[in-house]
């Protein structure tokens, strides 16, 4: 909320200068978000009255203005706004004058005639939008009178950011009481008194929804003069709350609202029909509100009706066609109390925000309804002239909210803030809060007033004992006791150790939003039924993943568009399977594309392929899990190359999947180069026995190389198992360190040289036992695959 | 001059002309081995009348030990060359890089998130995860945030058609471990929060993480003092700071915490004492224990320690901008 800074000393005038005030403000919880000068700056404008107007010979719409500016000779000057008239008042910038961004005022010649000076609109002078003619002063302002002494430009407006629950500060008056107790003095608020009832006039009205509308205050103004210009100490008070002038009754009831706090409406009375009735709608109701466009009213919105159907929808916007013009002649003013919860709902309903509903939905004091209503009714008299009706007023005393007493125990204090106040301190401090206050056996008994709704159980006290003894002055402690070794979190730490394996396998880390593009779902093959967003932030920000990969391959492109030529990503985070059966895992994943090196001088470019990308993976895996727990299958998954995917098992559950990406996904993602893909779910990842240390031999091991010539469609994996199998438990190594193909080959055989190292435990083997055992893989060999020794 | 110094001579100068080790090595078998020239005459001291033999003897005997210790500092003459030329080929510049791939980087989100847990880890606080698709009441509900509360606005919840949404603070994982363990509580909860907001200062998603202790002494004076800690220890000075009143439905008193920059105060993290309302929906006696919580954003907390300008690029992913925090 924005507003006035001389606006609030009229109410409340602290000797502190603005900078103090501000952060006095803050420091009580009502955050200043900004401060600006209330005024441009101007020089040499004063208040002048035309004393005659004619018409330009030459020009249709200017004319020719005598002005007396309280020296001894008039001024002409020569002004186009239409609403210029003798005998009015206004603002003259003379030559010499400055507007604000202008330089000095010149006398300028206008077809022929030449002006000296300027008659100034509001937007002219820094004040408002409002170009549609010159201002109008009040024939009270004294002639020659510089403006700046008119509206007191030496003002700031301060806007605050109002947390939801201080409702009692949308207003003048409540901020004033903060800076009342803070300062401790007394407010300045100006006596308000109730206006001689000089009409007749009245309405019935029925509260037909009590819980929604506990209190309804009415009255009826008789022949006002709506067509006036709302004075300018006024429209100054709204344009530096932020306020547009509309008409001058409803700046008046936005006046009040700024005021006191309290949302008002004006109808024009003569075109309510029969009774006032506050009520939900019957069947399809329609209304057409102040923005013009025409609403569907739906079941639970709360309408001020009259015997022909809806005026207003209640706390939120006033009806079209009900609205205060400036040709109404009678208005019927509403005060009213919402309950703030009905409100709430009805403005979420039809998304709209106003400062009407912004205040009711976060509480307006139940008890303000007459007083607000006596106000606008002075100022509008004041103002527009006019005969006030009786005050109208229909309560439903049982749905009126009311404060209860909130009983303080001392011992409290202590307990939530860790320090003792002062008795006498804590009784002040009510007091000046305006609570009712009575303290007996180490409790107080306290009764918060209409305003402070917030306020219903004893942290609520202690809340505003701290905030006025201030949160910086509590001392400063440590927190200690309890201390207990608990088990780390396993996933936690597991994600942790996986990143940097990926890290220090060259993987960088990126993190990605976890909503993604439908279409790069579709395309990768999604297979779940995936939550998608009711109300995403754009629609191809809309599918919950199902996967890390959408998000990998957004950022590799991104990259890739940035001309990077070698991409190595990953990402750790939850994916989010199925719908109403949703589950939320923890992934990891990561992909690959260019060359396996970083360009450097002493390697060659060469393109990453499956088996550099395969070490990655086993250098993750392995670290995690026993390799043997670990089997690796070849993948039917649909968005990898069918003859480099691999489905990856730990324990036989499944735990992610690794290969090329299909190349015809490649493509239609614009990819030169293959991309190689991982995925797996953390939860099987942090399963590793612990360590079982077995002794270490002391007895000289043998090793034995042969090369294999077999079919070169059998996999590796069946021939060492083959191996493994028939070379007893005294093999503890085999390796492959050769594959060869080509020259001196068999076409369609390949040649596979595998190292075997043998070591029992508890003797020396002897070559006879090795050989008797490499004869029998030898012959495995040869009986399952057709396998010949390479000579 | 006899055949012995003759030998010894001739020797003396062969060795002294051996250009390499092997060279060296056929002198000395020349002279000094089976059948060398000075193993002959040894051999054939024989012949000599036994009141010579002596004498002959011991000279032959001092020309093998002259010519033995010529061939070896010859060798190591010899083989200090060798070294030397050795090193003289491997002379390397060593100004050219190292071979092999670089170690890549952690995202600087995680990197402020580790620190972050490092911090509250040394004084006895778990870490824990929740879900980051939740429902209305642990997300809401639970925190005393009912349904049209007003501080549901300031939310911008993402929501799925059957009412369930993305969690809009991590303060969701609270209720969560309460609702499962018995106090005292004292529990980090890190994670991804979302809010239905993009524009210069604002994504989508974005990191907290909450904080909360309860047991039977917390206060508010311990609040403010573990946060002050924890601020000036991460941003590794002394910091000003101020604690201003401020609204959290779950927490009360609730303040914002600032801190002062160079432009001013920074609004750095939110934090209170945990609403009894809270504790009563998760089964906790308020009257039997307090809890102290505080929420605060990682990007925020990323973008001063590190100097970033513009939150976006922690999304982006641009590589260029990940690799300054290698």
């Amino acid at each position: 909320m924005k507003f006035s800074e001389k606006w609030l000393r009229e109410f409340v005038n602290p000797s502190i200068d603005s900078e103090t005030l501000i952060h006095q403000l803050t420091m009580a919880g009502l955050e200043v978000d900004g401060v600006a000068p209330a005024c441009l700056e101007f020089d040499g404008l004063v208040v002048a009255e035309v004393k005659s107007v004619s018409k330009h010979p030459d020009a249709n719409k200017l004319h020719i203005c005598q002005v007396d500016s309280g020296e001894k000779d008039l001024v002409t000057i020569v002004c186009g706004a239409a609403n210029v008239r003798k005998g009015m008042r206004t603002v003259l910038a003379k030559v010499g004058a400055t507007l604000p961004g202008k330089p000095k005022l010149e006398a300028v010649s206008l077809k022929g005639v030449t002006s000296y000076g300027m008659l100034c609109s509001a937007s002219e002078i820094g004040l408002g939008e409002d170009s549609d003619g010159i201002i109008e002063l009040s024939t009270d302002e004294p002639i020659g009178k510089l403006l700046k002494d008119v509206i007191d430009i030496n003002d700031n407006i301060i806007e605050i950011s109002l947390t939801p629950n201080r409702g009692d500060c949308l207003s003048i008056s409540g901020i004033a009481r903060e800076v009342a107790v803070f300062n401790h003095i007394d407010l300045t608020t100006p006596k308000i008194e109730a206006v001689d009832v000089s009409s007749k006039a009245s309405r019935q009205v029925k509260l037909s929804a009590e819980k929604g509308c506990p209190r309804y205050v009415g009255r009826v103004i008789e022949n006002v003069n709506a067509n006036v210009k709302t004075p300018i100490w006024l429209s100054e008070k709204l344009r530096r709350s932020g306020i547009r002038s509309i008409n001058v009754i409803v700046d008046i009831s936005n006046f009040v609202m700024l005021e006191l706090g309290q949302p008002m409406h004006a109808f024009d009375n003569d075109r309510l029909k029969g009774d006032i009735e506050v009520r939900y709608p019957k069947n399809s109701e329609k209304i057409k509100l102040l923005d013009e466009l025409e609403h569907q009213i739906k079941p639970d919105t709360l309408l001020i009706a009259d015997n022909t159907g809806p005026l207003a929808m209640a706390g939120l916007m006033g009806g079209f066609d009900s609205a205060v013009t400036p040709e109404s002649k009678n208005i019927f003013l509403e005060s009213a109390f919402f309950t703030p919860e009905i409100i709430i709902g009805e403005a979420r309903q039809y998304g709209m925000h106003t400062d009407s509903s912004h205040r009711f939905e976060r509480g307006v004091d139940p008890e303000l309804q007459k007083i607000a209503i006596e106000r606008a009714s002075g100022l509008i008299i004041q103002i527009c002239g006019g005969q006030a009706g009786p005050v109208i007023e229909k309560i439903s005393e049982e749905n009126i909210p009311r404060n209860d007493q909130v009983i303080l125990r001392k011992s409290q204090i202590k307990r939530v803030l860790g320090i003792d106040l002062d008795e006498q301190f804590v009784t002040d401090t009510f007091i000046k809060l305006g609570m009712e206050c009575n303290y007996n056996n180490n409790q107080w008994v306290v009764v918060p007033p209409s305003h402070r709704f917030d306020i219903k159980i004893e942290v609520d006290l202690i809340e505003e004992l701290a905030r006025i003894y201030s949160y910086d002055a509590i001392s400063v402690a440590t927190p200690s006791n309890h201390l207990k070794i608990r088990t780390p979190n396993r996933n936690h730490q597991s994600v942790k150790h996986i990143r940097e394996i990926l890290v220090n396998s060259d993987y960088q880390e990126v993190i990605t939003y976890s909503f993604v593009d439908p279409n790069l779902h579709k395309l990768l093959n999604n297979v779940y039924k995936n939550l998608v967003l009711a109300n995403p932030i754009a629609p191809e920000l809309s599918d919950m993943r199902t996967s890390l990969l959408p998000g990998l391959l957004n950022s590799l492109q991104y990259n890739i568009k940035r001309q990077q030529e070698r991409v190595r990503l990953f990402e750790t985070g939850l994916v989010f399977k199925g719908n109403e059966d949703l589950k939320q895992e923890d992934h990891v994943g990561g992909l690959v594309y260019g060359n396996v090196y970083e360009k450097q001088w002493d390697k060659q470019d060469i393109l990453c392929d499956f088996y550099d990308f395969k070490c990655d993976i086993e250098t993750i895996l392995y670290s995690m899990i026993e390799s043997e727990r670990i089997v690796f299958k070849a993948s039917q998954s649909e968005m990898l190359h069918p003859g480099q995917a691999v489905d990856v098992l730990i324990d036989g559950n499944e735990t992610g999947y690794f290969g090329q990406l299909h190349p015809k996904i490649c493509s239609s993602l614009d990819l030169s180069n293959n991309v190689y893909l991982f995925e797996f779910k953390v939860e099987y990842l942090n399963k590793k026995d612990v360590v079982k240390y077995q002794p270490i031999s002391r007895f000289p091991s043998i090793k034995r190389d042969i090369a294999v010539l077999i079919d070169e469609t059998i996999p590796l994996a069946e021939v060492t198992s083959s191996v493994k199998n028939d070379a007893t438990n005294l093999l503890t190594n085999l390796e492959l360190f050769d594959v060869y193909q080509g020259e001196g080959i068999e076409k369609g055989k390949k040649s596979l040289a595998l190292g075997l190292t043998f070591q029992a435990t508890s003797s020396t083997l002897k070559d006879e036992e090795v050989e008797t055992i490499m004869g029998s893989v030898i012959d495995g060999l040869h009986n399952k695959f057709g396998a010949k020794l390479r000579e | 001059m006899n055949d012995t110094e003759k030998l010894q001579a001739q020797a003396l100068s062969e060795i002294e002309s051996a250009t390499d080790l092997n060279h060296l090595d056929q002198v000395r078998v020349n002279y000094l081995g089976k059948k060398g020239q000075l193993t002959q005459q040894l051999k054939q001291l024989g012949k000599l009348p036994a009141e010579e033999r002596p004498q002959a003897g011991q000279i032959i005997n001092l020309a093998k030990v002259a010519v033995q210790e010529a061939i070896e500092s010859r060798k190591v003459a010899l083989e200090d060359e060798r070294l030397n030329e050795q090193i003289k080929q491997g002379r390397l510049d060593i100004t050219l890089p190292g071979r092999g791939n670089k170690r890549a980087g952690l995202h600087p989100i995680t990197l402020t998130l580790q620190r972050i847990e490092s911090l509250f880890q040394q004084i006895g606080f778990d870490i824990v995860e929740g879900p980051e698709v939740e429902d209305d009441y642990h997300n809401f509900e639970a925190l005393n945030i009912p349904a049209h509360h007003p501080a549901r606005a300031m939310h911008d919840t993402f929501y799925f058609p059957d009412g369930r949404l993305l969690r809009t603070h991590t303060s969701s994982v609270q209720i969560r471990i309460m609702q499962k363990d018995e106090p005292p509580f004292r529990f980090i909860a890190p994670g991804r929060v979302y809010r239905c907001d993009s524009d210069m200062t604002h994504t989508p998603m974005f990191h907290q993480v909450e904080g909360l202790i309860v047991d039977e002494t917390v206060t508010f004076a311990e609040l403010k003092g573990l946060l002050i800690d924890f601020l000036e220890i991460f941003f590794e000075k002394e910091l000003k700071t101020r604690f201003r009143p401020s609204y959290f439905p779950f927490t009360e008193p609730s303040a914002e915490v600032d801190i002062m920059g160079e432009r001013g105060w920074l609004e750095i993290l939110g934090c209170g004492m945990v609403h009894p309302n809270v504790l009563k929906n998760v089964g906790i006696d308020p009257e039997k224990y307090t809890g102290l919580a505080f929420g605060m954003g990682v990007e925020r907390l990323a973008m001063l320690y590190y100097g970033v300008d513009d939150l976006r690029l922690f999304f982006d992913n641009d590589l260029r901008f990940l690799e300054q925090f290698h």
